[in-house]
Order: structure tokens, then sequence, then C-alpha cells
């Protein structure tokens, strides 16, 4: 035990020495006195936020085109995640059911800033890019969660209603989906949380939102501005992260 | 057969309220995000992502840009792993001074710590919130900037967002770790550290060790996405190559990075299993 | 002619035989119990008639139908003619009550009305008869989990009283009621056949309620016909080579009902 604990401790060791070493990052030269003076000139640029009342309204539409993006981005999500899910869960055959994990692992295998500069070269840039990258990913995150709830759900309930002459879709709807919707709902509720942080960075490669405003005015050097808004997105984080809190407890109090 | 007057559906008003409140919510929703899921099958953007797309096969697999893989590959981990150590630099003190179980002035006062110490808590506890609260992309974005392009912006953006994480975790569990003997070393007279270094950390060791390693995995995602902004690693070269259109240098990379996370995964899963 | 299986055999997946060399004649309009102990194929032969599973040999016709010739649309229109009454009814936990109960007759609407009627129930006239006959009408706007298992059954039993169906397959309907309710319920369930002249078969685990409602009683043993007669012909002897080696239950309380679990509804 102690020899394995005394190797893991070197090899762990080695491994941060030659990270260091491979990225031949000069710490001495970044916390040199002209580059540490540099930085604080940077530093204080964002110490007097800009809020005056115009740029608070464009950070203020920026946030709700964020809020728009991270809903609209889950909701279609959520849509394609079902209508995957179906085939996942083996619901129409063993070869759609491996087709469609397939396409799901694709979907949620790429992460969603690489989706977003995929969308950007194919619809422009702005929120559009932003709220499809969203719903390529979550879908693929949702999607095998609700194929994982539909094959956990009991199969009597819409069997029997096969039995009485129903539909597919009719014996899906009154017997399966009573059953699982409230795990869906708090599935999708769950990866909305996620998508408004994400939407918040999505911008970056102009995918709309606070991200692209913070893009534009830290490479217009407009610090004052940029601080105004990494202040918002801060303001918004803590926001849906107080928001989920209280949502959970109380379901968990239910 | 008609025994009882037929009641109304109790769940008929609320129901139609909740879809009216559904339908004011989307227009809005609709409109902010500009959605437009026709419009990427249609005229110009479908033909250019067609072309795009089509490049993707065969893959690039030339020695020269194998060989850029594979630096960025290293670039990648290196990140991940120096901006853990950094992170860990921060993170560590940080819990010592947040948490809660370290308090000499609770002992005598039924678990309650004197004023001064709850300040120093607080304000600490409240500068990890800000560190981890604003994502690690904004902070890489703000580090090229400050710092210029590059590995180094990349490090210290993880650093300091996981070391916000990891401060709040490492709190966490010293505080979940059964308090008595700590309680017994410090009452005997020993130092906070001596307290620490024999009475916590003993207990507190293997679920921190396999949380840091847990976050190291998610450091080698985040450094991939943060190459986007200019922080290097993999992620700057998925940027330059889809600018290029690159079709088969995008699906190569996108291979690399999948592969990449798919080991990460089973490293740390692998190391974290025998401690539990 | 109802029910008609010539020769009927049913194994089932893990190789049990369950149903051997099945001969049964059952007229339109009549009313039968099936009696035997657990394990006997009950339930099996309700399901083969339910159309639920096929036989592996024989013929089987029900309401003048081969199921298990070709044709979806087929099966699909036979099967809105049956209802099944299952002894757990399977019903979302969280559906309410009117829901379920409308649910019966899902074959027969359109998909635009089920999906219509899935947020706002339509025909609340029909499912509030149903439920008023079992005496449940103020459970209506209910969930299904907030009922008991007795209410549950009744439910299910409402369902397919909704259905409406030519033929009603009942599985151990009563099980989980007191015997007077137990009583009380069969008598709707046969009064309602009777009126409509739909055939019933009602697998029951009491003898004294198979002897008192039904004309005509089957007895199964290990997957075959002991015995089939009206019910003035049976004797104790029967009853006995019947449960032989079993425990007799000829006065078996409904204690041992089955109790529902509660994610099931």
């Amino acid at each position: 035990m102690r020899i394995k604990g005394f190797f893991a401790f070197i090899t762990m060791l080695a491994a941060i020495v030659s990270s260091f070493a491979y990225l031949e990052t000069n710490f001495a030269e970044l916390f040199s006195r002209t580059s540490l003076g540099q930085m604080a000139k940077f530093a204080k640029g964002f110490l007097s936020p800009d809020f005056s009342h115009a740029h608070l309204s464009t950070i203020g539409w920026a946030s709700l085109e964020t809020l728009a993006m991270s809903a609209m981005g889950t909701l279609v999500a959520a849509l394609l995640g079902m209508v995957l899910a179906l085939p996942a869960a083996g619901r129409l055959g063993s070869l759609f059911k491996a087709f469609a994990r397939l396409v799901l692992n694709a979907l949620r295998a790429v992460p969603e800033l690489v989706w977003a500069a995929l969308m950007v070269l194919a619809a422009g840039l702005g929120p559009n890019a932003g709220t499809l990258a969203l719903a390529l990913h979550t879908a693929g995150v949702l999607g095998r969660l609700f194929a994982e709830a539909l094959e956990n759900t009991p199969a009597a309930p819409s069997e029997a209603i096969r039995l009485a002459g129903g539909g597919r879709i009719a014996a899906f709807t009154y017997g399966t989906l009573p059953n699982v919707w409230p795990q869906l709902l708090a599935y999708t509720l769950y990866r909305w949380e996620n998508n408004i942080r994400m939407a918040t960075i999505l911008g970056f490669v102009g995918a709309g939102g606070l991200g692209q405003m913070l893009q534009i005015s830290l490479s217009l050097f407009q610090l004052a501005q940029a601080a105004t808004i990494i202040l918002a997105v801060l303001i918004l984080v803590l926001l849906v992260d107080a928001f989920s809190a209280w949502i959970r407890q109380r379901w968990i109090s239910l | 057969m008609l025994t009882t007057a037929l009641p109304r559906d109790p769940a008929a008003l609320p129901r139609l309220g909740i879809s009216l409140l559904a339908l004011l919510l989307l227009w809005p929703g609709f409109h902010l995000s500009e959605l437009d899921i026709p419009g990427l099958f249609t005229g110009e953007n479908a033909r250019i992502m067609g072309s795009f797309l089509a490049g993707f096969w065969p893959l690039a697999y030339d020695s020269e840009f194998l060989s850029i893989v594979g630096k960025a590959i290293l670039e990648t981990l290196a990140i991940a792993t120096a901006g853990m150590t950094l992170a860990w630099l921060v993170a560590f003190p940080a819990a010592l001074l947040a948490t809660r179980a370290l308090s000499v002035s609770a002992l005598h006062r039924q678990g309650r710590p004197s004023w001064p110490g709850q300040v120093i808590r607080t304000v600490v506890r409240i500068i990890l919130v800000v560190l981890r609260s604003i994502p690690e992309i904004v902070w890489a974005l703000l580090f090229v900037r400050a710092v210029g392009l590059g590995p180094t912006a990349g490090v210290l953006a993880i650093a300091i967002t996981y070391g916000g994480m990891l401060g709040k975790v490492y709190a966490e569990i010293f505080e979940s770790v059964p308090a008595d003997s700590t309680r017994a070393l410090l009452l005997g007279g020993s130092s906070r550290l001596q307290a620490f270094m024999y009475g916590l950390l003993p207990a507190a060791s293997g679920e921190m060790i396999s949380y840091t390693i847990y976050r190291w995995e998610c450091a080698i995602r985040a450094s991939v996405v943060m190459g986007f902004v200019g922080a290097g690693g993999l992620g700057q070269q998925v940027d330059l190559s889809l600018r290029m259109f690159a079709g088969g240098e995008v699906a190569s990379l996108m291979l690399t990075f999948l592969i990449l996370v798919m080991l990460a995964d089973l490293i740390s899963r692998l190391l974290r299993e025998p401690q539990r | 002619m109802s029910v008609l299986l010539t020769g009927v055999e049913l194994l089932h997946a893990n190789g049990h035989r369950a149903l051997s060399n099945l001969e049964l004649n059952i007229a339109k309009g009549e009313r039968v119990a099936l009696i035997g102990s657990s394990g006997a194929g009950k339930t099996s032969l309700l399901r083969l008639l339910a159309t639920s599973h096929k036989p592996t040999a024989g013929q089987l016709t029900v309401l003048q139908t081969n199921p298990w010739s070709p044709g979806m649309s087929r099966l699909k229109a036979l099967r809105t003619r049956i209802g099944l009454i299952h002894q757990a009814p399977p019903l979302p936990a969280r559906q309410r009550v009117i829901t379920a109960v409308l649910a019966g007759r899902l074959g027969q609407w359109s998909l635009w009305k089920s999906l219509i009627s899935l947020a706002y129930p339509l025909d609340r006239q029909g499912a509030m008869q149903a439920l008023a006959k079992l005496d449940l009408a103020e459970k209506l706007y209910q969930r299904c989990n907030q009922l008991s298992g007795g209410q549950l059954q009744r439910v299910g039993i409402a369902r397919v009283l909704y259905q409406a169906p030519e033929l009603i397959l009942a599985d151990e309907p009563v099980s989980a009621m007191d015997p007077v309710l137990a009583s009380h319920t069969l008598n709707i369930l046969a009064r309602d056949a009777e009126s409509r002249n739909a055939t019933l078969i009602a697998s029951l685990h009491s003898i004294d309620l198979a002897l008192k409602h039904f004309p005509r009683v089957i007895g199964l043993r290990q997957g075959i016909v002991a015995f089939d007669k009206a019910t003035p012909d049976i004797t104790p002897e029967d009853l006995e080579a019947l449960y032989v080696n079993e425990q007799l239950a000829l006065d078996e309380s409904p204690k041992t009902a089955f109790i529902p679990a509660t994610s099931r509804c």
C-alpha cells in the first residue's frame, strides 16, 4: 500500500513537472514587475464598470436573448430527444435501436461550443446558431436519458390499451407517458439550467447572447463595458443556481 | 343510471392557464432566439454545409497534420494538469480558511465561531463563489487579453475556476468528516495545522483525491473547448480548421477529441475505484 | 359462437406448458366461471382469448374471427370488441380515474379525439355513468394512486364497462374486495353482460362466488379441462378432484388478495 502510494505520488509529480516544462510557461516572467504592471493596468480597466442606462438596457436585452436561446434550445432538444428516444428504447426494432443510439452518442459527444462554431458556419452569426447548437448537443443528452426512462417504465399499461384495440400512439400517450413524464420533465429542467450557463458563453464563437457582446467589447478593449457584462454573467449564473436549488428543495420535500 | 350531477373538471382551468402562459412565453422566446430550423436546409446555407460535411471524408492523416495533432494533444493534457496543480494551490489554503471544522473559537462557544473568524470565512467563501461562478472560458478570454494567446491563458483560467470549485468542495469534505478527533487535538493544545494534519486529513484524503481526479477529467474537456478563444490545445486547432473549411481535418480532430475524453474517463475511473 | 377452441396448446417462452389440448365452446351471451388452483392455466387461457398470447398449436376462433390470420388492422378491430379486466389493473399511477376509464374506448376513437381527450376529457358523461354503476362516481377526478386496491379493481371494471365489448374477460376481477362488495360487483358485471347480450368469462378463486353468479363453471387443472358443467350439476367430488393435493379453498377468504405496488398504481 505504501509503495503503491509512493509510486502514484512520483508519477503525479512527474506529470506535473513535465506539464509545466512542456508548456514552457515562464512564471518568473509572468510575475515579473513589467508583466504584473501590465496585468494590473488591464485589471484596472474593469474597476469602473459602465453602468450607463444605454449599456444596461443592451445587457438586459442580451440577457433575455441568452435566456431565450437556452429555453428554445432545450425545448427543441426535448422534442428531438423524444423522437430519437422512442427508437433508442427499442420500440421500433433492434435495427432502429442501434442506429438511434449511434446518432444520440454522436450528438452528445460533440461539445456545445463546437456545435456552435459549426452552426455559425451553417446558419450565420447570431442567436439562431447558438439555439441550434444547444438543441443538437442537448438532444443527445436528453434522448439518452429519455430512452432509459422509457425502458424502465412498466409495459403493462400500454399493453392493456393495445389489447383493447388502441393504436400505438394512443397506447403510448395513455399508457406510458403518464408514468414517465414527471421524470422527463425533471431531466429537461435540469438540462435547461445547464444550458443557461452554456448560452452565456456560446457567443464567443459568434452565436449570440451575452457572450457575443463580451467578445466584441473585449476585442475593442472596452474594458468598462466588459466588466458590466461579466457582472451580468455572474448574476445570471448565481440566479439560476439559487432558482434550481429552490426548485429541487421543493421537489424533494413534496 | 345517472345518479349524480356531472361535476366540472377541476383541472381544466389550470391546464388552460398553463397552456396560455407557455404560449405567452414561447412567442418572445421564439423571436429573441431567432430560431430558424428550416433555414438550415434551404438555399445557400444548405449548399455550404453540404460541401463542408462532404469534406469530412476522407479523414486528414498526413504526417504533418498528425504531428500537429500530437502536439495539440500533449498541450491539452499539459494545460489540464498544470491548471489543476495551480487550482490545488489556490483551493487548499482557501478551504482551510473557509472550513468551520478547524475553528478554535467554536470549541468553547457551543460550536458557534467568534465573529472575526466568521467574517474571514464568509469573505473567503464569497471569493470562491465568484471564482467558480464565472465560466472558465470567460476567464480564458480575459487572460488571452492579459497575457496573450497561448496555453498560459488556459492554465490560468482552469486554475481560477477549478480553484473555486475545489476550494468549496474541500471545505465541505472537511466539515462532513467526523469532528471528534480534530476537536480532541485542538482541545489538547495542538495548533490548527497540527490538528488538521493528524485529525482531519487522514479521514478526508480519500474523498479529496477522488474528487480531484474527477475534476482533472473535467479540466481535460474544458481545455479542449478553451482553445476556441485562443487559449491553446486541441480547440485552437479545431477553430483553425473550421475557419479554413478543412472538413477532413475537423473530422480527424473530433475523433481525436472523442478518444481523448474516453481515455480520460477510463483513467479517472481506474484511479478512483481503488479509493472506494 | 363467441369462443371456439380446438386442440389448443400454449407453451410459454420458458418451455412451460400452460395449456394442452384444449377443447372449448362458449356461445354468445353465456356467462362462464373459470376455477382451479393457481397455476392451473386460468390466466393463460384468458390471455389467450384476449389475443395477448398466440397458441402454439390448435385452432382458436374468437367472435367468429381467427385473430392470428394475417392482417394487423383485423386484429386491432377484433381487439376493440374484447375487454380484458386485469387482476391488478395496469393503470399509470398519476393518471386520473376519468382518463383511465376513457382509455377503454381508445380503439374506437380517432387519434385526434384520443389526443384532445388526454388534455380535456371529452366524454365525461360516459365515464361518469360507468363509474356510477360501481359507486365510484365521486372518484372521477382523483388520481389512480389515491385509490385502494379494491377501488382500483373497480376502476378497471368501469373501464371495460365503458368499452362495452362483446366479449368480457375477467382475471380475478374482485380479488382485492371484501366478500360482500365482491359479490355485489360480480352481480353488476353479470347484469351488464346480460343486458347487452355480451359473453362473460371470469376466473375466480372463490368457488362460492363462481357457483352463485355463473350458470356454467369450467374447472381447470394443470392446463387441461377437468370438468365443464352447468352449475347445478357440479358435485362436491368434482371440486375435490380439482383441488386434490392442493389446499381446499371452499371458504377461501379474500385476505390473500394482492397488494398493488404503488409505483404501478
